[in-house]
């Protein structure tokens, strides 16, 4: 039977909670079609609380693929298990995260499986008529949405934006299936090589946060940016930047948040100075909650937001953050 | 080195058009520029010449009109640029614009190093660089922003993830794309910008690749875009003014209060 799979993300053999999101995609795709949800995860010593995890949030089958070679991602090793596993259980499906190791490996394996891809997609479902995958995704800076499909070539792969969806709830007592395997011997070669990791000094990963502060030019200099700061931290917050703050040097590359930079999700935007141009929208326009501080009313931002403050932004931060202070009780 | 830099023309504007038939972007009409992440690829080849003396060569799959684009290149400094074009390639989705890039680079004589940029502001997918590393079967390693130095023919690079920064270094001839990172990108000289307007540009079509047609084009493309629309965005703005200082605190107070009732 040909199942739908995910490719679930581990970091020092832990599974990453960005793999739970994958399996909400996958168990109403699965429901739909009536196929298998399975789970694969390439990695070395993988926890089995992990994989077991896995299970009990809704995969039916976990094959998990190790070596010492698996341990970080690069991808001819990860390409050479994925390929071995399409060739093994010949899925349907396959979707991964759109994230730095997903947006990698998934096209460096399509194109080797003559598969089609479809990047970033923010909404899946199964065609009544064909069973087909619908894929939808934002295109051209999230002004267009596109619904692509693959009729012919399989599998059928995608990359999902990460916390478009909620992560799956685990359940016990779910029964699944833990295969481990040794990964094949050809996942020895590779020539790239490991060398090390720097983790970012920086507060809190922008991608991955809950909540974000973003400043806009109207911040006005480097030195205000604490304000900023001061606002995420008690909110908090990761803190990211319009790319004016970025080309000014007020903070790094790291922090841009648009089409030239991040795109992110949070439960909670907050911009401040930030007119809200086309290509800054295409990195923030989906997260659930957008409040804008701008002195300008016809600010575009405020076309994207829920909740907006006309004013100068110097005189709303301290009082804000004032009030934060004082404990005022917002969670 | 021989260094091959791969670049998309792009439409400038936002107000793109689809074609409701074939469901591709209309490129008529619209200003085009090189893809902006793409000027990326060519600063860091252009680094990458001057400390190692590279030749980079320019290779844009495209209209005609792309010329335009590699041009571009060329007045920053690179020092040839070759079109692939043939109208046979129209509607080819990432897998046939890798596969035809491929091959045309195939043609053009070993590279060392090819360097995209991190995605095409267009598409958006980033799927073109590791797609084609995979087809002529070389290493690739993606969202670069700082290429070291050069060691026993291998690159050492640093490469910015979710949560920090990789170091790795790749076995040449390989694939790298790059993010902003990397450099600002240099305006063309006046220099180049002579070069530029009187350089010959060798093509490539369908023809003289010798490419399989059935993988090319709409006919070779997996993926079939099946739909397009607008996306909704239904969000009321509830607007507060702030210009008293009661106004401020009143405002500042709603905002608490809405986010405590959001829960986010
Ligand atoms: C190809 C391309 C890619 C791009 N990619 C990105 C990207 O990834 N991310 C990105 O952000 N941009 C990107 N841009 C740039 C984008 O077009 C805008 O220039 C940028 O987003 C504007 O940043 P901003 O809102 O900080 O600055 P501005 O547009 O200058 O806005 C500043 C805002 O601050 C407000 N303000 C000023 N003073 C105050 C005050 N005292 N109190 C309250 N409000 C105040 C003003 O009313 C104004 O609305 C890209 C552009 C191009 C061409
Ligand atoms: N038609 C093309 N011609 C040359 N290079 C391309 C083309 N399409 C994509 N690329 C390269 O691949 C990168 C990723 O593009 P994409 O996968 O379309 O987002 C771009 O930044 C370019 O470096």
């Amino acid at each position: 039977m040909k199942n739908i799979w995910i490719l679930a993300e581990q970091d020092a053999g832990e599974v990453k909670a960005v793999s739970y999101e994958l399996l909400t995609r996958g168990l109403a795709l699965a429901e739909k079609s009536g196929r298998k949800l399975c789970a694969m995860i390439f990695g070395n010593n993988i926890s089995e609380d992990g994989l077991n995890e896995l299970i009990a949030r809704g995969a039916e089958r976990v094959v998990a693929v190790e070596a010492p070679e698996l341990e970080h991602f690069l991808v001819e090793p990860y390409s050479v298990c994925m390929l071995d596993l399409i060739k093994k259980y010949e899925p349907e499906i396959i979707l991964a995260a759109a994230t730095t190791t997903g947006r990698t490996l998934m096209p460096y394996v399509a194109m080797t499986a003559d598969a089609g891809l479809t990047a970033d997609c923010t909404e899946l479902d199964i065609e009544d008529e064909t069973g087909l995958l619908l894929q939808t995704r934002p295109a051209i800076g999230g002004n267009i949405m596109a619904t692509i499909k693959c009729p012919e070539h399989r599998p059928q792969m995608s990359t999902i934006r990460p916390k478009s969806t909620p992560e799956a709830d685990r359940q016990e007592g779910r029964a699944g299936e833990l295969i481990r395997l040794r990964a094949p011997a050809e996942a020895s070669k590779s020539r790239v090589y490991y060398e090390g990791f720097e983790p970012d000094t920086e507060e809190m990963n922008l991608q991955d946060a809950e909540r974000v502060v973003v400043v806009g030019r109207g911040i006005k200099t480097q030195a205000n940016i604490k304000l900023a700061r001061k606002l995420a931290d008690l909110l908090g917050a990761a803190l990211g930047a319009s790319r004016e703050v970025i080309d000014r040097g007020w903070l790094s590359y790291p922090h841009q948040i648009g089409l030239s930079g991040k795109t992110v999700t949070p439960k909670l935007y907050i911009g401040i100075g930030v007119s809200g141009a086309i290509q800054h929208l295409a990195g923030m326009q989906t997260s659930e909650c957008i409040i804008a501080i701008n002195k300008d009313p016809d600010a575009q931002i405020f076309h994207v937001a829920d909740f907006g403050i006309v004013g100068d932004l110097f005189e709303v931060l301290p009082i804000l953050i004032e009030k934060l202070k004082r404990g005022e009780k917002i969670c | 080195m021989r260094i091959a830099v791969c670049i998309k023309q792009v439409p400038e504007t936002k107000s793109v058009k689809m074609d409701p038939e074939t469901r591709t972007v209309i490129r008529q009409g619209v200003q085009a520029i090189i893809n902006p992440l793409d000027l990326y690829a060519i600063e860091a080849a252009l680094q990458l010449k001057e400390a190692y003396d590279a030749q980079i060569t320019a290779v844009s799959m495209g209209p005609p009109q792309a010329v335009t684009a590699l041009k571009e290149a060329v007045a920053m400094g690179v020092d040839e640029a070759v079109l692939i074009s043939d109208r046979a390639f129209a509607g080819s989705d990432t897998w046939a614009t890798s596969y035809i890039l491929a091959e045309a680079l195939k043609q053009l004589g070993e590279f060392d190093l090819i360097l995209c940029g991190e995605r095409a502001t267009d598409g958006d997918t980033g799927q073109v660089g590791p797609e084609m590393a995979a087809a002529l079967d070389l290493p690739v390693v993606t969202y670069v922003n700082h290429i070291n130095e050069l060691e026993d023919g291998k690159l050492k690079v640093s490469r910015l993830v979710e949560n920090g920064t990789q170091k790795l270094s790749m076995q040449l001839p390989g694939v790298l794309t790059v993010v902003k990172e990397i450099g600002e990108p240099r305006l063309p000289t006046f220099r180049g910008k002579l070069k530029a307007k009187e350089i010959e540009l060798p093509g490539f079509d369908l023809e003289s690749l010798k490419l399989d047609k059935s993988l090319i084009g709409l006919k070779g493309s997996p993926t079939r875009v099946v739909k397009i629309f607008r996306p909704e965005v239904v969000r009321n703005c509830e607007l507060m003014k702030a210009e008293t200082e009661a106004q401020t605190v009143e405002a500042v107070d709603a905002m608490l209060a809405f986010i405590k009732e959001e829960s986010v």
